[in-house]
């Protein structure tokens, strides 16, 4: 229980941080690296909670395919940061403020906050115990069958998505050779093909 | 020294407020904004985890999951637009983000 407790404040002491990091940092790269850092420390947290596969899907996803892509955007743009970041700090009264009073809610709710005494009633999926059913053995018998709409429609976004940015990004050069197979295999002997008599000696 | 519920959702309380704070500071830079958007979304899905596993319901897990295929297509389609945008005014400062204004 000692153990638990010094893992969780490392894991919450090292996200906090590494988000100051992420949002005050002067290189936006090193904001990409930090972000990567709090991503794997929100993976450790929910390791710790006992939600292995999220822990996983986090790891795989934000960190391999979300942070990835933000520090090719990052790197691939030639963007003078050091002129973006002008008047950031005229910003930080007003950001301070909307952030304080967020963060006073947001203690309100927690502290004013309390369990239905029915909750385990009411409970849409119990979750079964851990020495029978895996957490992501349960995950999985729940989103194939009682969720797979919601799966199925997850999938579309993705796809979308994957259309969009494709659609968006992808852009016709003028001037590019290419290939163009029909061209190629309508061409007809006689087309391209001539026959000349040459004589001797003085050329076509 | 019991970790409970509070505790996580103080963490995830914290980092929706850093990722706030984050579109304050850096309004300027649309990269550190979607950066932001994302803590925010991750502040998020902590705490529906956390609500699921203390709660014993594994439905909040499988919104996680949503939340992430969602937070996955909006970093996509956000830095595409980004990319475009680039490409054809050679910055990204959010104030030159105007040419939709009527």
């Amino acid at each position: 229980m000692i153990l638990q407790g010094i893992a969780f404040y490392v894991f919450a002491a090292l996200l906090v941080a590494s988000g100051v990091m992420v949002i005050s940092a002067r290189n936006p790269v090193h904001s990409v690296l930090f972000l990567i850092l709090a991503f794997f420390q929100a993976a450790g947290l929910c390791l710790l909670m006992g939600a292995e596969f999220i822990a996983m899907i986090l790891v795989i996803v934000y960190v391999g395919a979300v942070a990835v892509l933000f520090l090719f955007v990052v790197m691939m743009l030639d963007i003078n940061f050091r002129e973006l970041r002008k008047g950031a700090m005229e910003a930080l009264p007003l950001g301070a403020l909307v952030g304080l009073i967020l963060l006073a809610e947001l203690a309100a709710v927690l502290g004013g906050w309390i369990v239905a005494p029915n909750v385990a009633a009411i409970a849409g999926a119990p979750t079964p115990a851990i020495d029978q059913v895996s957490n992501t053995q349960a995950l999985g018998r729940l989103m194939y069958t009682q969720y797979v709409y919601l799966f199925q429609a997850s999938g579309i976004v993705l796809l979308i998505a994957m259309i969009g940015a494709i659609v968006l990004t992808l852009r016709h050069r003028p001037g590019v050779r290419k290939q163009n197979i029909g061209a190629q295999i309508s061409r007809r002997r006689e087309e391209v093909v001539a026959i000349r008599k040459v004589t001797t000696g003085e050329g076509v | 020294m019991e970790i409970g519920l509070g505790h996580y959702l103080t963490v995830s309380a914290i980092v929706f407020t850093l990722g706030v704070l984050g579109i304050f500071l850096n309004r300027k830079n649309v990269i550190i904004i979607l950066m932001s958007i994302e803590m925010m979304l991750l502040a998020v899905n902590l705490n529906l985890v956390a609500f699921s596993t203390f709660l014993h319901d594994l439905v909040g897990q499988i919104f996680a999951m949503i939340i992430l295929t969602v937070a996955a297509a909006e970093a996509a389609i956000g830095l595409a637009i980004l990319v475009v945008y680039f490409r054809n005014r050679g910055s990204i400062r959010v104030e030159d983000i105007n040419m939709m204004k009527g």
